[in-house]
C-alpha cells in the first residue's frame, strides 16, 4: 500500500499551486490594482463628463489623444486585472478539472474579447475610419 | 469525503482532520466585506460588458449609440449603471484597502474595523455623490 504522501510534491514546492502559475499573479494582481486607482477615477470623469453630450461629441472627445490613452490604458489594465481575479475566483470554487478547464478557458476567452473589441473601438474612434 | 468517519482508524485511509470553513466565524465586518470585495469584483467583470457596449455602440454610428443611450437612459439601465458605480467604487476603496493591509499596516482591531468603515461609508458616500454631479452635467434629472 502506497504511504500517506507527507512531503509536499515538488510541483507545489516550486511554486505553481492550482492554477499552475505560481506567485506571478498575485504580484501582478498588485500592480494592476495600483494602476487602476488613477485609471478608474480618470473613467469616472470621463464618463460624466460624456453624459448628455451628442453623438457627434462624445465620438471627438473619446478620440482625442488623451483620452484615448486614459480609456486604452484602463481598458488594458482592467481587462488583465479581471482576468486575474475571475482566475482566483475559478480555482477557488471550481474543483471538478475539466469543468476548471472549462471556465477557465472561458474566463480567457471573455477577456480577451472584451479588451480586443474595447481596444478596437476606441481606435477606430481615434483614427475615424 | 461521505465514506470517511471522523475518528475512524480502521479504513485504509484515515480521515484527516478538516481546517475550520467559513461557517465556523463569526460574522463580522471585516468578513463580510472581505467576500463583498470579490463579489463587487465579479460585477464588475461583467460589467465591462458595458463599457465595451459603450465604446462600440460610439465607434459604430449615431444609431448604435442611440440604442446604447436608450436603455441606459431606461429605468433598468440606470439601476444597472447605479449598481456599477457602486460597484466601482467599493471595489476601488476596498482595493486600497487590501493595499494598505499588503504593507502589514492597519491590522490592529480597531483600525481594520475603521478601514473597512471608511471603504462602505466612502463606497457610498462617493456613489450618491457622483450621480449628483453626473444628473448637474445633464442639466438635471431627465
Amino acid at each position: 500500500m502506497k504511504e500517506p504522501q507527507m512531503r509536499t510534491p515538488m510541483r507545489h514546492v516550486r511554486g505553481l499551486g492550482a492554477a499552475h502559475t505560481g506567485t506571478r499573479d498575485f504580484w501582478h494582481q498588485r500592480v494592476t490594482s495600483v494602476a487602476g486607482i488613477p485609471l478608474c477615477i480618470a473613467l469616472v470623469i470621463i464618463v460624466v463628463g460624456l453624459l448628455g453630450r451628442s453623438h457627434a461629441a462624445v465620438v471627438q472627445i473619446l478620440g482625442s489623444p488623451i483620452v484615448a490613452i486614459i480609456m486604452l490604458l484602463f481598458i488594458i489594465n482592467t481587462v488583465y486585472h479581471m482576468w486575474i481575479g475571475m482566475q482566483e475566483i475559478i480555482i477557488d470554487y471550481v474543483h471538478e478539472d475539466k469543468l476548471k478547464l472549462a471556465t477557465l478557458l472561458g474566463n480567457t476567452f471573455f477577456c480577451f474579447t472584451i479588451g480586443f473589441a474595447s481596444a478596437f473601438a476606441i481606435l477606430k474612434l481615434s483614427f475615424g475610419v | 469525503m461521505a465514506e470517511l468517519k471522523a475518528g475512524s482508524t480502521t479504513g485504509s485511509r484515515r480521515a484527516r482532520p478538516l481546517s475550520p470553513h467559513l461557517q465556523v466565524y463569526k460574522l463580522m465586518l471585516t468578513f463580510v466585506m472581505s467576500g463583498f470585495h470579490r463579489i463587487s469584483g465579479a460585477v464588475l467583470y461583467f460589467g465591462m460588458l458595458l463599457i465595451a457596449w459603450w465604446l462600440i455602440a460610439a465607434a459604430s454610428g449615431p444609431n448604435a449609440y442611440a440604442n446604447f443611450e436608450w436603455f441606459m437612459g431606461s429605468l433598468i439601465g440606470r439601476l444597472v449603471l447605479f449598481g456599477y458605480t457602486w460597484a466601482l467604487l467599493h471595489h476601488l476603496l476596498g482595493g486600497i484597502r487590501h493595499l494598505i493591509w499588503d504593507t502589514i499596516h492597519g491590522f490592529e482591531p480597531a483600525e481594520r474595523e475603521l478601514l473597512v468603515l471608511a471603504t462602505l461609508v466612502g463606497s457610498i458616500s462617493l456613489t450618491l455623490i457622483v450621480w449628483v454631479v453626473g444628473y448637474l452635467a445633464m442639466g438635471g434629472p431627465r
